[in-house]
């Protein structure tokens, strides 16, 4: 066979700018332009002609029953157009992700201070708002349940017919009563405030009623398909009728993969005839979205005099609140990932989640593993200081490799590079100490410009901590993404676009969607075609998942597109090549060049195709034991904080925070360090300053002003080192991301503090008046190896 | 009541204006402008930051009453035509934006920061930028845009 004469060449310069933009290359996000111009439509920015405004009547009691409701006085207010209660939702009144256990509006019973009671629907906010005030709820208040283990005794009213229990995990491993072996044993309570994802763009939504009945949602969300499928429960509806799309949303942190306000908006404006727009403003958002489960914690593990874990017993209670959104998940996560990244041949954990009469709890980055994490990372610091070895080493010598076994008996089978995050950043170097005596920049000082220091009483400590966290949906769930991919020529140029489901939060997933179908189908320009419910779920846009799923499946989508273009290259040729492919824009051949420009094989034709792609699948743990095959996939990180405090006034600075992560493939470098940088910052802001405080069911501080999340102040310049070993498992031989930074930052910053104090601090976030208070938990000094006064 | 002032650069009228409403109500509601951002509403956040008058001012805090024929710059007036503000152009590459809702209103706190201290050292960056809250980057590349909109208004100086 001759070959074929070489009738067009490579250009170059489209082959350069193609690899450079392709996975593995940090290109330009295509929403930044409109981002910083402030032209980019976010949920909030909707606006249509004739929209209605619509706000919520929440209840203001924790628990109480409901005798009855009076809407007159409120639907008779001018400019109002619509009062809806439970009893105007025509379909089901229950939704929730996991158990349908809540109700779109409340029937007899409220169980928390902030439930959605009613929904006014008016042609400005404040006339609705005022109207929502004229509605009369007659409240019987009831005592709320408040304490995770009180809702388990037998004497505890039931918050739902089930009971209160919404999961107990089970972990036994190996022996159940392995004492003996054990040279000591150490022992530890710990506790996790409720912290909030605080996501800046408020929950937001624009419904329209459609022409057939149906209803168009545009919103804020991070999983399209979950919505429409419970919003559909509820209004009774087919999925045909009701069409969602993304708006741009602005942060969600597992904030949004709850309902919030997208089944009240659709009710009003059916109800109406109007389109109807809900937005939240900044107090309400705290009761209008679930936060991270506040937990508390029991610890024991044994161990040999050279720091190896013989065995772990340990109890767990996670304060699932008022409905149980995606406690059971949560649950699983924090049990089966209890222990940490390390090796222990015996195992006995309870986790239990609960229902209470607290703020709902459910998603937030972490998602279970970071409550464990602080418990975990305090023992090994504890387990290093009773048997006076260095807390890496500890930690070290039980560290979880490729080929170890995990606590729910599943074999690990890509790399765990745990002992290597540790020891390179212990090789890092240290931050330099404050120039003592001499002048002192304030700015660099706890406390900082409120002149409460000179460097008198200021103390330097350093902690370490490692973490993990399983990628993906576990336990069986059946976790897919769907991509539809187009290669066809427009305006002259191969261009691909791409349509799935799967919400860009800020992440860059668009970006990351782009730079496959780039390296895949060898084209420049890529459209990414807005997300909406037309094409096939995407899957969460949690559980750092979406590189991998969402990426999985666009990947598949573009081989299937392209299989199909060289299948047409070979049939033109009238002879099959097995070294085909699609490069700069041309269909070229390994052994013989390039063959056809990919703009001409085209021609008019547009190769389309949809894929549903799948992990490999997961398995549900046994009940009893919490074996199996839970977890498609783990990723780590460690981090080392440095902090000063200032033991007098109690007040903390940190001052770095090194992170070394293995992501498997960087797809996006930049992206990447974005995810490890702002992943730390929260793991900070749980440590040192972030929670929801709540009394008597009551949450004490909805606002900015007393809620506090990290400023550039707080947050600390950040040394990074990003480790690729592929996962062979997955995509490129990624992994995921975005959580495994919040889960390992915090821990080290609480040993740090209490490396600086000698302390030993149990509950995050510190306080000052934990630092200052005398006597506080054991007020024994340990771990001050990491001691270093100046000032 | 009715407001009018001028808004980048042009003379904007809104009728009708409720006692209570902000500057950032009137711009994102009733002007059509709603690149500055409504993420707290109570000055903590400073998404909403505006010129006014010149001085950088959380819009939310602003009666929209008090814009009455005064001069307001919002992050829409920062662009000529199709070019970026150097400003606008170092967060895009410098990875400073994710989800962008914290973008409108750091960028121009940025360039008022700019506009006052041409090389800022990033202790006076954190200074300046402390008013602005981001829960996605962590600020690391947000120092990194502003050093790099330094570079290149230096090197613009410079050339």
């Amino acid at each position: 066979m001759t070959p074929t004469p070489l009738s067009v060449t490579v250009d170059e310069g489209t082959r350069v700018a193609i690899k450079h933009q392709g996975i593995g290359s940090s290109p330009v996000r295509p929403d930044g332009t409109l981002k910083v111009r402030g032209e980019f439509a976010y949920a909030s920015d909707l606006w249509m002609e004739d929209m209605l405004c619509g706000v919520t009547l929440r209840s203001p009691h924790p628990y109480a029953r409901i005798r009855s409701i009076d809407i007159g006085e409120a639907l008779a207010t001018p400019g109002v157009y619509a009062v809806l209660t439970h009893e105007d939702v025509p379909g089901q009144n229950r939704y929730g992700l996991e158990h349908a256990d809540q109700p779109v509006l409340a029937e007899d019973v409220v169980r928390y201070q902030g439930e959605p009671v009613a929904v006014v629907a008016a042609d400005h906010p404040e006339i609705a708002r005022r109207a929502a005030g004229k509605i009369t709820v007659d409240y019987e208040v009831l005592h709320p349940l408040t304490d995770a283990r009180a809702a388990l005794e037998p004497s505890a009213p039931r918050l739902h017919d089930g009971g209160n229990l919404v999961r107990h995990l089970k972990i036994r491993k190996g022996d159940h009563d392995p004492q003996p072996e054990a040279d000591a044993v150490v022992v530890g309570e710990y506790s996790v405030g409720m912290q909030d994802q605080a996501f800046l763009g408020p929950e937001s939504g624009l419904a329209v009623p459609s022409g057939d009945g149906g209803v168009e949602l545009h919103v804020a969300t991070q999983w399209l398909h979950a919505d429409q499928k419970q919003i559909c429960t509820a209004l009774g509806l087919p999925p045909e009728m009701v069409r969602l799309t993304l708006s741009g949303v602005g942060g969600a942190f597992g904030g949004r993969e709850d309902l919030s306000m997208h089944i009240h908006a659709c009710l009003l404006a059916r109800h109406t005839g109007n389109p109807v727009k809900m937005v939240y403003n900044r107090e309400e958002s705290f009761f209008g979205h679930v936060h991270r489960h506040p937990a508390t914690m029991r610890y024991e593990h044994g161990v040999k005099r050279d720091g190896t874990i013989v065995y772990v017993r340990a109890e767990l209670w996670l304060d699932g609140g008022a409905y149980a959104s995606t406690t059971n998940a949560v649950t699983g996560n924090a049990g089966t990932m209890g222990i940490g990244p390390y090796v222990v041949p015996n195992v006995h954990l309870d986790c239990y989640g609960v229902y209470t009469n607290n703020p709902p709890c459910g998603a937030m980055r972490g998602f279970g593993a970071v409550q464990a994490a602080f418990a975990y990372e305090s023992q090994l610091d504890k387990i290093a200081d009773e048997l006076g070895l260095d807390p890496v080493e500890v930690r070290c010598r039980n560290a979880m490799e490729q080929g170890s076994e995990a606590p729910t008996g599943q074999t690990v089978d890509s790399p765990a590079p745990v002992a290597e995050l540790l020891r390179r950043l212990q090789a890092m170097p240290l931050p330099p100490e404050p120039a003592t005596p001499g002048p002192v920049d304030l700015r660099d000082l706890p406390g900082g410009v409120s002149n409460t220091t000179h460097g008198e009483g200021v103390v330097r400590g350093i902690g370490y901590a490692v973490g993990y966290k399983n990628v993906g949906f576990s336990e069986g769930f059946d976790d897919y993404s769907t991509a539809r991919v187009r290669l066809e020529v427009v305006g002259g140029e191969p261009t691909a676009t791409v349509h799935t489901a799967a919400a860009e939060v800020g992440q860059g997933l668009i970006t990351v969607e782009q730079q496959i179908c780039r390296t895949e189908l060898g084209v420049e320009r890529v459209v990414v075609h807005p997300k909406d419910t037309r094409v096939g779920s995407g899957g969460s846009t949690s559980a750092s998942r979406q590189t991998y799923v969402t990426g999985g499946a666009v990947r598949a989508a573009c081989r299937k597109v392209r299989d199909r273009v060289l299948g047409v290259v070979q049939q033109r040729l009238g002879r099959t090549h097995a070294d085909l492919r699609l490069d700069g824009g041309k269909v070229v051949s390994d052994a013989y060049g390039v063959l056809a420009d990919l703009a001409d094989v085209l021609r008019g034709e547009a190769f389309e195709e949809t894929v549903e792609w799948r992990h490999r699948p997961t398995q549900p743990v046994d009940p009893e034991t919490g074996q199996g095959f839970a977890h498609v996939q783990y990723a780590y990180s460690a981090h080392r904080a440095v902090v000063d405090v200032d033991v007098d006034l109690g007040l903390i600075k940190v001052v770095e925070l090194a992170c070394v992560q293995d992501v498997g493939k960087a797809i996006n470098p930049q992206a990447v360090t974005g995810q490890i940088e702002g992943g730390t910052a929260q793991g900070l802001g749980l440590a040192v300053m972030e929670e929801i405080v709540v009394e008597n069911g009551k949450i004490m501080n909805p606002s900015f002003t007393d809620y506090l999340i990290p400023t550039i102040l707080d947050m600390p310049p950040m040394r990074i080192e990003v480790l690729e070993y592929p996962d062979p498992h997955a995509p490129y031989g990624l992994r995921g991301v975005g959580e495994p930074p919040t889960i390992s930052s915090g821990p080290a910053v609480l040993q740090a503090i209490r490396a600086a104090t000698g302390r030993w601090l149990t509950r995050v976030p510190v306080r000052p008046e934990h630092i200052i208070e005398t006597g506080f938990g054991t007020a024994s000094h340990r771990g001050q190896e990491g001691r270093v006064e100046h000032g | 009541m009715r407001v009018t002032c001028t808004v980048n650069g042009e003379r904007q009228q809104a009728d009708d204006v409720r006692e209570g409403e902000s500057l950032l109500y009137v711009l994102r509601e009733r002007m059509g402008l709603p690149g500055s951002k409504n993420a707290c509403e109570q000055g903590e956040c400073g998404s909403c930051t505006v010129y006014l008058d010149g001085a950088p001012v959380c819009a939310c805090l602003v009666a929209a009453g008090q814009a009455q024929g005064r001069d307001v710059v919002t992050v829409e007036g920062l662009t000529e035509g199709e070019d970026l503000d150097p400003v606008q152009e170092a967060f895009v590459e410098a990875g400073a934006v994710q989800c962008g809702f914290c973008t409108p209103g750091l960028v121009v706190a940025t360039h008022d920061l700019l506009r006052r201290r041409r090389r800022p050292d990033d202790t006076e960056v954190r200074e300046a930028l402390a008013g602005n809250l981001c829960r996605c980057t962590g600020y690391e590349k947000i120092l990194d845009a502003v050093r790099l909109a330094a570079d290149r208004a230096a090197d613009r100086v410079a050339g």
